[in-house]
């Protein structure tokens, strides 16, 4: 009933958006670091799912419960082997990836208790970030990279090839690839050449089970 | 002297009725197990035995606006209104009532008094019509799955078939969680607040020095202290400190009272209540003895340190919850050492294991275990958040079974 002051002042962003529209309304649905819900919030409001979420900032967890989700706090690492195999359609790691240490074991999990994951992340490859780095001699800030070295989270810088060389060594298939530009254009790849790599902001994938 | 003889033996299966001695106490009665006895956990037949509890606000046309609020282990039915025995305001007011987080301008809230308790509910201070008596030991024990039992019955008698949710702190969250796992279909949300699935070894230790303390007061008579002139009013004073001291954290204590000294320049070199702390823990201990009967603490500690929800399934909590419709909030609070986040956490991960549907959040605060019973703002907006999302839930869940 106090949905719209919940989430009215959230902005929804490109990608989560695009998210909610790989997403099968009425499904059952993990968001693995869900934040402060706002995707989750989308999810559950736009596609009727059932949804779960896990967060390991407190703040985060209060603030989605506070929201109405269904939100625990736990880390990816070591919360996830809890879940039965199969207790979720959707395993959803969104913009998490980067600070994940063990990304082998997290997505083999992500896959054995969902059907499929999505997992969607920041491309290191981007011509601005490799520009920031030969010309300015600087780790890249942007918006999509807000933090400055010393204070993200992220731990993994990877670019959108250097992941699909990953899901190939695991033997898992990408079902669809989004890819998004600066301009927040995204566009469905199905493969990642070197002029992707280079012109891609963020990218989405919906990964099966091989 | 404490042993008791098995009460199985003496009634020969049949059902125990219960005369009630409190009926000068406000509120709500409802007589149970006139033809159809409560079968308690210990395997006796209870009945007829007599409830107390308290409403609040107004049950709507579809009875779909019920919260049951469960009490905890000193607590009792009078949640928000004067306490017709203190005179000081009801336990959870800063909770539940008009405009509150449970608000009752929208929710109907039921309070019934455990199963064991002192204030109206069938307990040891009540009469055995065998005897003309009050039962003392003679009063069976009872579990939580049995305070749990009574409440159903008292529920289906109010015609609720489903309640909304089932909400406690403490002894509270142990019947919150033996609701959601026994009765599943009647329970839309659960909300376990620093509780836990079994009443720990520490915890039963706890328990066991306050009821000794009880039974080693010469006044406690085995039990059978009615009708005299004194009570085990020291022992259960002395059991009531030292549960206190468990309910708060050291930085708390430290916090309200430190050293301080109890109107007095320095200490005394005397046993007198020197230091704040002592002065405070003798006044909740003497205002405590007013209000409680020492029997009944003895039965409701029992029924805690016998509670553990996993025993029930051979040991494993997840199937306590397997194919769980209810969803379930837990909160627990960062000092509270008496049911730390950890017992919480386990809970959390039982439901995980099911997939149950499971919100859980640990707020920061210096309260100890008392917390959950105090203003702590993150705690209130978390949980009329949770409850505003779960009635948009439940909301649907009904269009989508009418449709």
């Amino acid at each position: 009933m106090n949905r719209q002051e919940s989430t009215g002042t959230a902005r929804i962003r490109v990608d989560q958006k695009l998210i909610a529209d790989m997403v099968t309304p009425g499904s059952r649905l993990l968001d693995v670091g869900c934040g402060d819900g706002v995707l989750l919030d989308l999810l559950v409001r736009e596609r009727q799912v059932d949804g779960r979420g896990i967060e390991l900032s407190q703040e985060g967890v209060n603030t989605c419960v506070a929201r109405g989700l269904a939100v625990v706090q736990g880390d990816a690492e070591t919360d996830l082997h809890n879940y039965p195999d199969d207790a979720f359609d959707f395993a959803l790691l969104s913009q998490t990836l980067p600070a994940i240490f063990d990304v082998k074991g997290v997505l083999r999990e992500l896959l054995r208790i969902g059907r499929c994951a999505v997992v969607s992340f920041p491309n290191f490859g981007y011509w601005r970030v490799r520009t920031d780095l030969l010309f300015r001699g600087r780790s890249p800030v942007s918006d999509n990279l807000p933090n400055a070295w010393y204070e993200s989270p992220n731990i993994r810088f990877f670019t959108l090839t250097d992941f699909m060389d990953l899901l190939a060594e695991l033997d898992l298939t990408a079902q669809q690839i989004i890819t998004i530009d600066r301009r927040g254009r995204a566009r469905s790849q199905n493969e990642i050449g070197h002029w992707t790599n280079l012109l891609t902001e963020q990218a989405i994938f919906l990964i099966g089970r091989s | 002297m404490t042993k008791q003889e098995p009460n199985g033996a003496v009634n020969s299966g049949a059902a125990i009725a219960v005369e009630p001695a409190v009926t000068n106490l406000p509120g709500q009665r409802l007589v149970l197990g006139e033809t159809d006895p409560l079968q308690l956990a210990s395997g006796q037949m209870l009945g007829p035995f007599t409830v107390a509890y308290q409403t609040y606000g107004t049950l709507n046309a579809d009875k779909s606006n019920a919260i049951l609020v469960c009490h905890a282990l000193t607590g009792d039915q009078y949640v928000a209104e004067t306490h017709p025995v203190t005179g000081k305001d009801g336990w959870w007011g800063s909770i539940v009532g008009a405009g509150r987080t449970i608000d009752t301008d929208t929710y109907f809230v039921i309070c019934i008094n455990v199963l064991g308790g002192c204030m109206g509910t069938a307990g040891p201070k009540d009469i055995d019509p065998r005897t003309g008596s009050p039962f003392g030991l003679n009063f069976p024990v009872i579990t939580i799955a049995d305070m749990v039992a009574a409440q159903k019955r008292v529920i289906e008698h109010l015609g609720i078939t489903k309640l909304f949710a089932v909400i406690g702190g403490s002894m509270g969250a142990m019947q919150a969680l033996e609701w959601a796992s026994r009765f599943p279909e009647m329970v839309f949300c659960a909300i376990p607040i620093a509780g836990a699935a079994r009443h720990s070894a520490q915890n039963i230790a706890f328990h066991e020095v306050g009821r000794q303390a009880i039974m080693a007061d010469p006044n406690w008579c085995g039990g059978a202290y009615y009708g005299r002139d004194v009570d085990p009013e020291r022992g259960l004073a002395v059991a009531r400190m030292a549960a206190h001291i468990t309910y708060l954290s050291d930085s708390a204590l430290h916090r309200k009272f430190g050293r301080n000294l109890q109107d007095r320049p320095e200490i005394t070199f005397g046993f007198d209540a020197d230091f704040q702390i002592e002065s405070y823990l003798r006044h909740q201990g003497r205002s405590f003895v007013e209000r409680f009967d020492a029997n009944s603490y003895l039965y409701i500690t029992r029924a805690m340190d016998y509670f553990d929800l996993a025993a029930e399934h051979d040991g494993q909590l997840p199937a306590a919850f397997e194919g769980s419709p209810v969803r379930f909030c837990l909160v627990s609070f960062t000092s509270d050492w008496l049911f730390p986040t950890s017992e919480s956490r386990q809970i959390v991960h039982a439901l995980n294991a099911v997939a149950a549907s499971v919100s859980f959040v640990e707020i920061e605060t210096d309260s100890g275990h008392d917390a959950f019973l105090l203003e702590e703002p993150e705690f209130f907006r978390i949980l009329s958040g949770f409850l505003r999302g779960a009635a948009d839930q439940y909301a649907q869940s009904a269009i989508g079974t009418s449709a």
